[in-house]
């Protein structure tokens, strides 16, 4: 997946506070074999590049950078490709700034 | 279970929720606020602008004591194409009043303070705490909500939905339906730090005054998309949201648009040796007057982002958000100084004012807005802004060819990209639906 490599969102994330949940991650991507063209869309349109495909084509999802704007949500929810719920109270990304 | 029992619930201390408790708890109203995030405003993401009108009917002397950041005096709207672009600037000495109409805001810090006085009125806050469900009793009236606390259901008279955009409890109650992408935007944003004479000389600022810039064309890449630069003190916020509908069929990604923004050489020099402190994204209501859900029921009300209460054309959102919250609250005093139940009924109240109100008339001015902007991206966001880009380099650049043959060049290219047909057609569906 080419997803254009001259930008690292992983040095955007560092700039990002987080408390996260350790073992309660708030979104889940439902076991597949394939991806369904929702959860492939998910790899490109998460703004904290969350989703990645694993070695097996299948997608995956690390939602420690997270910054819960609910994108995938409104894409892969409906399909039941994922699940999502607020961090528990307190956890997640903590805005300094908003 | 919590067996203290409350007038009111209200889920969410952003813009809508602290209005709304604010308003309550200074009409005497017993009312419990829940917030998710660490402290009030840790959760929330806007621009953010901030209209002082609508402050001032809850807090009157809030420029006092409020984190305000700079005070608008001036707004650039840019039509950009790849290497330009096409600017109307409004800039007056007349928005350097007493009291000033706009500011520029930082929503963590801002809500926070909002919520101080929330506290004041005499609402309890509870944050760190997120709601999960609504409580229904066997009638299937909505009376409470669960949280991730133990013993977390908690009882009252109505719960007030200021939950956001992304909202779940409305959804999965099934009081409303979840946003389909083509009812919601994307929007990234970054916070550039600068000193703050830097930004005084580069966007021409004196003492607190502030500027908005407004951003649209062959930046979102053909989608319907705007981007955004905000001057507050010591930071920029900048940023571009694109309809979610439209990243979904292009396979575009947000941090790469927002870093092709950045890069345009009318943006580059304004954050030039900036340092980045944040890195946000935030979904943004865009389906207008026709997305409006439900706004009350038996034992609910929802406001603000949730209620998808925001002028995508104006680009106001907090304004809605704080004046249905207001008005909600209203209503829900109304109803409980009468003594009467939270009905669908009596909480109908809610819905009457707001329709009396600028919030649902101008939602309802620009109805047919969202539709036209999203069926003919192409054409408003990349066809235009190079058209318009090319006419008026065409018309400034001094090369001696005749002004005739120039008109006529520039007439000739319209044509060819539009046609006569399409031109009209465009003119009169944009005047159509701004009406």
């Amino acid at each position: 997946m080419n997803v254009e490599p001259s930008v690292r969102v992983e040095d955007k994330l560092y700039y990002n506070r987080y408390l996260v949940d350790v073992g309660h991650p708030h979104v889940t991507v439902r076991e597949h074999t394939t991806p369904s063209p929702q959860l492939l869309a998910l790899l490109k349109v998460c703004p904290a590049r969350c989703y990645e495909l694993n070695d097996n084509g299948q997608v995956e999802i690390t939602v420690d950078g997270c910054i819960e704007c609910g994108t995938c949500r409104v894409i892969a929810e409906p399909t039941g490709d994922i699940k999502w719920s607020h961090p528990r109270g307190g956890y997640g990304v903590l805005f300094k700034f908003g | 279970m919590i067996e203290e029992r409350f007038d009111a619930i209200v889920v969410g201390a952003g813009m809508a929720g602290n209005a709304a408790a604010l308003t309550m708890a200074k009409r005497g109203l017993k009312v419990l606020q829940l917030e998710r995030g660490e402290y009030p405003g840790s959760k929330n993401v806007q621009g953010a602008i901030f209209y002082a009108d609508m402050m001032e009917k809850l807090i009157p002397e809030f420029r006092e004591e409020a984190p305000l950041e700079r005070h608008l005096v001036e707004q650039r709207f840019w039509m950009m194409d790849d290497r330009s672009h096409v600017g109307m600037h409004y800039r007056s000495d007349d928005f350097n009043e007493e009291r000033p109409n706009r500011y520029t805001i930082i929503r963590a810090q801002f809500d926070k303070w909002f919520s101080s006085k929330v506290r004041e009125a005499g609402a309890t806050v509870l944050c760190e705490t997120t709601v999960t469900e609504l409580v229904r009793d066997d009638h299937e009236r909505i009376v409470g909500v669960r949280t991730d606390r133990r013993d977390g259901e908690i009882h009252a008279d109505v719960v007030v939905l200021a939950e956001g955009v992304n909202g779940l409890l409305g959804t999965r109650a099934g009081l409303r339906s979840r946003p389909t992408p083509d009812k919601v935007a994307l929007a990234v944003k970054e916070m550039h730090f600068l000193p703050r004479e830097t930004i005084e000389a580069r966007f021409n600022l004196k003492g607190d005054e502030g500027v908005v810039i407004e951003a649209a064309g062959t930046i979102s890449r053909g989608m319907t998309g705007m981007g955004f630069i905000y001057a507050n003190k010591e930071c920029i916020s900048l940023g571009i949201g694109c309809l979610v509908a439209d990243f979904q069929r292009t396979g575009q990604t947000p941090y790469g648009m927002l870093d092709h923004f950045k890069q345009h050489p009318s943006v580059a020099p304004l954050i030039a040796g900036s340092e980045v402190k944040e890195y946000a994204a935030h979904l943004i209501p865009e389906g207008g007057y026709k997305a409006i859900p439900q706004l009350y029921g038996e034992g609910w009300v929802v406001v603000g982002d949730a209620a998808q209460l925001n002028n995508a054309i104006h680009r106001e959102g907090s304004n809605l958000a704080m004046t249905s919250g207001r008005i909600a609250a209203e209503a829900i005093a109304q109803v409980k100084s009468r003594r009467e139940p939270m009905s669908t009924k009596n909480l109908s109240l809610y819905k009457k004012m707001l329709d009396e109100s600028f919030v649902i008339k101008d939602l309802k001015k620009y109805k047919d807005m969202p539709t036209l902007m999203h069926t003919h991206s192409q054409n408003f966001f990349l066809t235009y802004p190079q058209l318009i880009s090319k006419a008026l380099q065409n018309f400034v650049r001094v090369d001696g060819t005749p002004k005739v043959e120039k008109e006529k060049a520039t007439l000739k290219s319209f044509v060819k990209a539009r046609s006569w047909t399409g031109l009209f057609g465009d003119a009169c569906r944009f005047a159509r639906a701004w009406r």
